[in-house]
C-alpha cells in the first residue's frame, strides 16, 4: 500500500463526500427547519442532472446548460413546494413520506416519458475532460476536482450565509421556535418556499455535477438517497455542519472500505475467503457506522442546537 | 327429413369446433426478454431494432405464419426476468422464448421457459451451465459461450508474448465464465482479478487501485453502459496512454457513439463485425442504416436477428405445425439459415461451433466521424465450446 494510493483514494472519498454533502444540505435543512421528511429530494438531483444534458445537447454550451439546469431544478423545487409539500407540513411525519414517495413515483415517470426508460450520456466539455500531473505518479481527472473544488466553496458559502446573513439568522430561528419567528412578524411560509428551493438548487447542482459519473437515468436520485439519509443521520439532523461532516465521513468510508478491506482481510484471510467478504464488507460498511453512531450519541455527531 | 339435416348440423358444428384449435395455432407468438430500462437499455434498444428488421425482411411472418412479438424488460434482475418469462407462458402463451442479454437472468429465466415445454432461443447470454451439464433440448443460443470470445482474446494475448495482465470484470455469472475462458488460453502472469459490482458506473476507486499495481497491460469485460462509463474514466484518469487496454464486449457500437475517438486503437475479439462480408450480413447492416437513421448495429442485433431466422427455418420446416416440436428441434439442429456471421454448425449442446476474429476500432469512412470495428484476422476457426462434453443431449 503506497503513498500515492492513499493519496489518491483519499480523493476519491473527498469527491464522493462533497457530492453527498451538496445532497445532505438540502435535505437536512429542509428536516431541520420545516420539519418536513422528503424523500423525493433524490428527484429534485435526477431533475437537475435530466435537464443540464438536456440543454447541454440542445444549445451545447456546459456552462451555459449549467445556469438553466440550476434555475431550472430551482423553479421545480419552488413550483413543488407550493403545490404538493405546503399543505404537508402540519401532517404527520408518516404522511409526508406517503406523498413525498408518491411525487418520486410522479418524477421517474415524468422523466421516463420525455427521455425513455433508456439512460442517457452526458459528456463533459473539453476543457473540463482529461487529467491534472499533480506529482510524478500521481494523475487524477480533472472534472474530479472540479467537483471536490465546487463542492467545498458551497460549503462555504452555505457556511456563510447560515451563520453570517440575515436570512441564515431567520432559517436559525425558523429552526429552533417557528411559532416565536412568524408572530415576529416574519413569513414563514415564504421562508419555507426560499429554503426549500434552495435545497432543490443544491440537489440539481449535486445532479448535474454527477451527470457524467453516474449515468443519467429515471430512479437515479434512489440511488444515493439511502446514502444521503444515512450522512444526516450520522451528522444529526437539521445542522449543516453535521451534514458536511458526516458526508465526508461516508464518503471516506464507503471509498476506503472498498479500497483497502479486501486486501487487509487477505493479509489475515485465504485470499479467496477476503474476495468474498471484502466487497460484501465494505458495502456494509457505512452502515455499521451509522448502528455505532446511533449507539453512542443517538442525535448524531453535530446536532443542532434547537 | 328433420333428423338427418340435424344430425349432419351437429357434424358440422362439431367438426368447426374441433378445427377451431388448429386455426388458433396459425399464429406464432414470440416472447422477447431484453433490458430496456437504466444505462443497459441501449443494448436492449438494439436488439429490439433489428428484431423489427429480421421481421420486416420476412414480411412481417415467421415461417409464413401471423407473427406477434411481446417485448419484456427484465431490468437486469433475474427475478424481473422470471416473472416476465412466466407471464408471457401463461397469460401470452408464447410458443418460443427469446433475447435474453445477461447471464444471470438467463439462469432464471431458461429453465423456467424449458420446464414449461417451450423453447428458449437465447440470443446473447451463453452462461456455461447452460452448455454443459444443464443443456436442454429446448434451449438453442444464436450467440456463442460466453468463455469462448475471451478465450480467442487470450489466444491472441499468449501469442503477442505479452506479460504482467489486470483483469477486470463484473462480479456475475458472466464476469466469471470470462475471466475463466481468458485464464484457459492466456498462461502468462496474471497482476491481479477484480469483480467489481454488476452495473457499476462510478470505477475511479478500481482504476487507482490498477494504478498503484502497475500492470503491463489490462484486460476488461463491460458490456453495454458499463463499458461506456468505464472508457470515459479510463482515458479521464490518463491510464490510456499509460496500460493499454484489451477488451471483450466493451468497445462495440453502442459504447462507440458514446466515447468516439477515444475508442481508435482498441483490440477486441468477437465471432461478429459490421464489415464480415457475406450477402446475409450485408443486408442486415445495410438495412439496418436504412430503417435507423444510419447507425450501426452491434453483435447484440446481429444475435437477434439471426433468432428469428433460426425461429423462421424451424417453422418453416415442420409448415407451420407448432406443435411439432421434435420436427422443430431437428430443423434447428441444422442452422439451416442465412446467419449474419456466415455458414455455422450446432454443436451437440446447441451452440454454435464458429469463428473468431480480432477486430480492430479505425477510424471511420467519413471524415471526424466515428470509428468503427473492423476485422483484422481469425483467431479461432470452428471453435467448440468447452463445456460441450459435459452435455448428454443425444441427437
Amino acid at each position: 500500500m503506497n503513498l500515492v494510493l492513499i493519496a489518491e483514494q483519499t480523493l476519491n472519498g473527498l469527491q464522493l463526500g462533497v457530492m453527498l454533502f451538496l445532497l445532505a444540505a438540502g435535505l437536512t435543512l429542509v428536516f431541520g427547519i420545516m420539519n418536513l421528511v422528503n424523500l423525493a429530494h433524490g428527484a429534485l438531483y435526477m431533475v437537475g442532472a435530466y435537464l443540464t444534458t438536456y440543454f447541454h445537447q440542445t444549445t451545447g454550451s456546459f456552462a451555459l446548460a449549467v445556469l438553466l439546469g440550476l434555475a431550472g431544478t430551482l423553479l421545480v423545487g419552488i413550483v413543488t413546494e407550493l403545490v404538493a409539500l405546503r399543505t404537508l407540513y402540519e401532517r404527520d411525519h408518516l404522511d409526508q413520506v406517503l406523498a413525498t414517495f408518491g411525487l418520486i413515483l410522479f418524477f421517474n415517470e415524468l422523466v421516463a416519458i420525455l427521455w425513455g426508460r433508456a439512460a442517457i450520456y452526458s459528456t463533459i466539455p473539453d476543457y473540463l475532460s482529461g487529467h491534472v500531473q499533480i506529482t510524478a505518479q500521481l494523475r487524477y481527472p480533472l472534472y474530479r476536482l472540479v467537483i471536490i473544488g465546487i463542492g467545498l466553496a458551497v460549503a462555504v458559502l452555505l457556511w456563510w450565509v447560515v451563520s453570517r446573513t440575515r436570512l441564515g439568522m431567520l432559517i436559525r430561528a425558523g429552526a429552533s421556535n417557528r411559532a416565536m419567528v412568524s408572530a415576529l412578524g416574519i413569513n414563514i411560509r415564504l421562508l419555507y418556499t426560499i429554503v426549500f428551493g434552495f435545497g432543490a438548487a443544491l440537489a440539481g447542482l449535486a445532479g448535474l455535477l454527477s451527470g457524467p459519473i453516474y449515468a443519467v437515468q429515471p430512479g437515479m436520485g434512489e440511488l444515493i438517497l439511502i446514502q444521503v439519509f444515512v450522512v444526516i443521520v450520522i451528522g444529526g439532523i437539521g445542522s449543516i455542519r453535521g451534514a458536511f461532516a458526516g458526508a465526508l465521513i461516508v464518503g471516506m468510508v464507503d471509498t476506503l472500505g472498498r479500497a483497502f478491506l479486501k486486501p487487509t482481510l487477505a493479509t489475515v484471510l485465504s485470499p479467496t475467503a477476503a474476495d468474498a467478504a471484502g466487497p460484501a464488507m465494505a458495502s456494509m460498511l457505512i452502515y455499521l457506522l451509522m448502528a455505532v453512531v446511533l449507539a453512542f450519541r443517538p442525535e448524531g455527531l453535530f446536532p443542532s442546537r434547537s | 327429413m328433420h333428423k338427418p339435416t340435424a344430425t349432419l348440423m351437429a357434424v358440422l358444428i362439431a367438426a368447426a369446433f374441433a378445427t377451431t384449435p388448429a386455426f388458433a395455432q396459425q399464429k406464432v407468438k414470440i416472447g422477447f426478454i431484453t433490458t430496456l430500462s437504466g444505462p443497459q437499455g441501449v443494448i436492449g434498444n438494439d436488439m429490439r431494432n433489428s428484431v423489427e428488421l429480421a421481421l420486416d425482411h420476412l414480411g412481417r411472418k415467421i415461417g409464413g405464419l401471423e407473427t406477434e412479438l411481446i417485448y419484456g424488460d427484465d431490468q437486469v434482475k433475474p427475478d424481473v426476468g422470471k416473472q416476465v418469462a412466466e407471464e408471457m407462458l401463461k397469460k401470452h402463451q408464447v410458443n418460443f422464448v427469446s433475447g435474453v442479454i445477461w447471464s444471470n437472468v438467463m439462469l432464471a429465466v431458461a429453465p423456467t421457459v424449458t420446464q414449461a415445454g417451450t423453447f428458449m432461443i437465447g440470443t446473447n447470454a451463453g452462461p456455461h451451465q447452460l452448455a454443459g451439464e444443464g443443456c436442454n433440448e429446448l434451449f438453442f443460443t444464436t450467440s456463442w459461450q460466453n468463455d469462448q470470445t475471451p478465450e480467442a482474446m487470450g489466444k491472441y494475448m499468449q501469442d503477442a508474448g505479452l506479460n504482467d495482465v489486470y483483469l477486470m470484470a463484473p462480479n456475475y455469472a458472466a464476469g466469471k465464465d470470462m475471466i475463466t475462458g481468458f485464464k484457459r488460453y492466456f498462461k502468462g502472469k496474471i497482476v491481479d482479478e477484480v469483480y467489481t459490482r454488476l452495473g457499476q458506473t462510478d470505477y475511479q476507486a478500481e482504476l487507482s487501485q490498477l494504478r498503484s499495481k502497475s500492470p503491463k497491460v489490462v484486460f476488461v469485460f463491460y458490456p453495454g453502459g458499463m463499458g461506456i462509463q468505464f472508457l470515459k474514466q479510463y482515458s479521464e484518469a490518463g491510464l490510456r496512454g499509460q496500460f493499454p487496454l484489451y477488451s471483450v464486449y466493451t468497445v462495440d457500437e453502442l459504447s462507440i457513439p458514446a466515447v468516439k475517438h477515444a475508442a481508435l486503437g482498441q483490440l477486441e475479439t468477437r465471432y461478429w463485425s459490421p464489415d464480415l462480408k457475406n450477402p446475409a450480413n450485408q443486408k442486415f447492416v445495410g438495412d439496418y442504416g436504412k430503417k435507423y437513421a444510419g447507425k450501426l448495429p452491434s453483435f447484440y442485433g446481429a444475435q437477434s436477428y439471426d433468432g428469428m431466422m433460426l425461429i423462421d427455418s424451424a417453422v418453416r420446416a415442420v409448415k407451420g405445425n407448432l406443435s411439432d416440436k421434435k420436427g422443430m428441434i431437428a430443423a434447428m439442429r441444422k442452422a439451416n439459415f442465412n446467419s449474419t456471421r456466415g455458414k455455422f454448425t450446432y454443436n451437440q449442446n446447441h451452440f454454435p461451433i464458429q469463428n473468431f476474429y480480432l477486430l480492430k476500432a479505425v477510424a471511420g469512412p467519413t471524415p471526424g466521424g466515428d470509428p468503427v470495428m473492423a476485422i483484422q484476422k481469425a483467431v479461432f476457426t470452428n471453435h467448440k465450446d468447452a463445456y460441450a462434453k459435459d452435455c448428454k443431449m443425444k441427437w
